[in-house]
């Protein structure tokens, strides 16, 4: 039996004799590969890209909204009464164990001037807490402090699209802006966060402290309220834990019963990322699903051409089997130049697919993500298919009968 | 001198659909090691059936085939491909060289099968190249040899396993009568070397050559005897214009 290497080599010689015909059968392959590669890396780059925006609203997070209530047989929507109190927020953070953080906060919105300037943005009220919360960083000042909450301090942190629009390129830290006719100082620059998963720019924000928002500010008829709790589990695991803690909390505080309907509600903002894994996963069977179509096409391409090749060459095997190859040697040189066909094949599509990933992502300007996971998986797939579809010409191949085969013109 | 091949009674019948033919009816014959003998007759004598069993190409349907002492067609498949490799050399009508392949590697093929270290591969196929006459074209292709060329590498190719037995299917076919000359000499040449050859061929110049005559008719051997051979020796080479 000769060794792998002599098959390589005799594949290798057989493919350099017939160099268009070899590249024409890879085609199959070739396109085959590519599209999965570009596929998966666009729509994997995708799937991370919208999850990113997801985690960018925060990790592990619980989001306590205001609920609907009763008045006069009127119902409101969710959000339509002013039922939670910064007294909630920080009973729970006092109270359940399974809560990391809490960062109430209260929303407006108002004109802010600087110089000449002047931008319309919303402006929230809220704790130290929210810039952990919500993963933000400061890059440039500090971040408000408890003091400035308690105390009600006219300190405010803008977000990049705020700084852009004011103050252009200069440092905004230490300056002060007026916010609905009120100046703020300035004390601290948020880094960028891009759009949220709703398209809103996250970056175009003004952080004042939550009493100032409330007393001074938004003007509230009742000053101790907050518009949401946002709500930071320890960890993913506990997240379904502290909303049962947040729930029975809420429950005991606002007194529901059976005569008094739950004015809350929470969100759990996990949910929406498993959506759209769920969705990212169908995707990938779908993707998957394509290209096994373009592979199974590419690989009849290789038999035939393997076909072929075998009538072509019988009496070379005859040759071969007069000279001492033993029927396993002629199967194993013709299976090497299928497996050789498909591999090289695959390596061309895989170029191909990255540098197609690529060039669709420089123009639509999405992220790509080639992993090493699916190169492999690729790899694999193009010289299974080179072994599933080269095995039937090359039994033929090494079934033939010397005698009728020398004699084949 | 000891035997190589001993055919007892062989009997050979292929079925074509309904058709039975009898290729062979019964031939006995032994070659002792050594001789230079040719097989004749027509067309359809069976001349060619029987060289494809002494190749070990296919196996007689009834009576015994005596290899080296090795009854051969008792053998698998595999067994039967290493006997093709190990003890027997092939020289056909047609060359049957590898196209797109050099001299040396169509020599060195036999030995590929027979895992041959590639470096003792390179030394015994540039040694069999030089016993045909061809040192130095080593690095030819097929296509770039002359068909006497070629026939040459093809019998240096039989030669490079250091076989028990040469088998020559009309080497001489294709080829002009200078040339066939030039191919019978080196077959002489092996023979006094104690290499046995056996030559089917349907031209009794070329028989001429060889010390024994086995003639074929439906599928008989009908007269086997000893001959003296005439010396393929060439004349002083002439230069070609």
């Amino acid at each position: 039996m000769t060794t792998l290497y002599q098959s390589l080599l005799i594949a290798l010689r057989a493919l350099r004799v017939n160099k268009m015909r070899a590249l024409l059968t890879m085609l199959g392959i070739i396109i085959g590969i590519a599209a999965v590669i570009a596929m998966v890396a666009i729509g994997s780059g995708a799937s991370k890209m919208i999850s990113d925006q997801i985690s960018s609203i925060g990790s592990n997070l619980l989001l306590v909204l205001p609920g609907s209530v009763t008045s006069g047989g009127m119902r409101s929507g969710s959000g339509g009464t002013q039922t939670l109190t910064y007294d909630d927020a920080r009973a729970i953070k006092a109270e359940c164990p399974s809560v990391a953080a809490v960062a109430p906060n209260v929303r407006g919105s108002g004109q802010v001037v600087y110089g000449n300037q002047n931008w319309s943005t919303v402006v929230y009220g809220v704790t130290p807490e929210m810039v952990d919360v919500r993963d933000w960083t400061i890059v440039a000042g500090r971040n408000i402090t408890q003091s400035d909450v308690d105390g009600a301090t006219k300190n405010c942190l803008i977000g990049q699209t705020v700084a852009d629009n004011l103050f252009g390129g200069t440092d905004p830290v230490g300056k002060i802006i007026r916010i609905k006719k009120i100046p703020f100082t300035v004390v601290g620059l948020l880094g960028k966060k891009g759009q949220s998963p709703q398209g809103q720019d996250q970056d175009d924000v003004i952080y004042v402290p939550l009493r100032t928002a409330q007393r001074k500010l938004l003007g509230s008829q009742f000053p101790n309220v907050v518009g949401s709790i946002m709500v930071q589990a320890k960890d993913a695991e506990v997240l379904d834990k502290a909303q049962d803690e947040v729930t029975e909390l809420l429950n005991q505080r606002h007194r529901i019963g059976p005569n008094r309907e739950v004015d809350y509600t929470i969100r759990n903002l996990s949910e929406l990322l498993a959506v759209t894994e769920q969705s990212s996963r169908v995707m990938s069977i779908l993707l998957g699903a394509v290209a096994s179509i373009s592979l199974v096409v590419g690989g009849i391409g290789i038999m035939n051409i393997m076909l072929v090749s075998v009538t072509e060459r019988t009496r070379e095997i005859g040759i071969r089997i007069a000279i001492g190859a033993k029927k396993r040697d002629i199967l194993l040189q013709f299976l090497t130049e299928a497996v050789l066909l498909t591999t090289c094949g695959g390596v061309i599509g895989m170029l191909l697919g990255v540098a197609g990933a690529k060039l669709v992502a420089s123009f639509i300007g999405w992220p790509t993500l080639i992993s090493v996971n699916t190169i492999i998986i690729a790899f694999a797939f193009s010289a299974g298919v080179g072994v599933f579809f080269g095995f039937y010409p090359a039994r033929k191949a090494a079934s033939l009968n010397p005698i009728d085969a020398l004699r084949y013109e | 001198m000891d035997e190589v091949v001993r055919l007892s009674d062989v009997v050979k019948i292929y079925t074509m659909g309904e058709e039975r033919v009898e290729a062979m009816k019964g031939v006995s014959f032994t070659v002792k090691r050594g001789e230079f003998v040719s097989i004749m007759g027509a067309s359809g004598s069976g001349k060619s059936t029987c060289m494809n069993i002494l190749g070990c190409l296919d196996v007689p349907t009834r009576g015994s085939y005596f290899l080296d002492g090795v009854d051969v067609g008792r053998l698998s498949a595999d067994a039967l491909a290493e006997v093709r490799n190990k003890k027997l050399g092939f020289v056909f009508q047609g060359f049957n060289l590898l196209a797109r392949t050099t001299a040396r590697q169509n020599v060195e093929l036999p030995l590929v099968y027979a895992q041959i270290p590639a470096t003792e591969r390179r030394t015994r196929a540039l040694e069999a190249l030089e016993r045909v006459g061809l040192a130095g074209r080593e690095g030819h292709y097929s296509n770039q040899l002359s068909g006497g060329q070629q026939q040459r590498v093809a019998i240096a190719r039989a030669l490079v396993n250091r076989p028990s037995i040469i088998l020559a299917d009309e080497p001489t076919g294709n080829l002009d009568s200078r040339t066939t000359i030039e191919i019978m000499s080196i077959f002489q040449e092996l023979n006094r070397q104690g290499i046995t050859i056996i030559m089917v061929t349907h031209e009794p110049d070329v028989a001429e050559f060889t010390s024994r005559h086995i003639i074929f008719r439906d599928g008989e051997v009908i007269s086997d005897q000893p001959h003296q051979a005439k010396s393929a020796a060439l004349p002083a080479e002439v230069a070609h214009p």
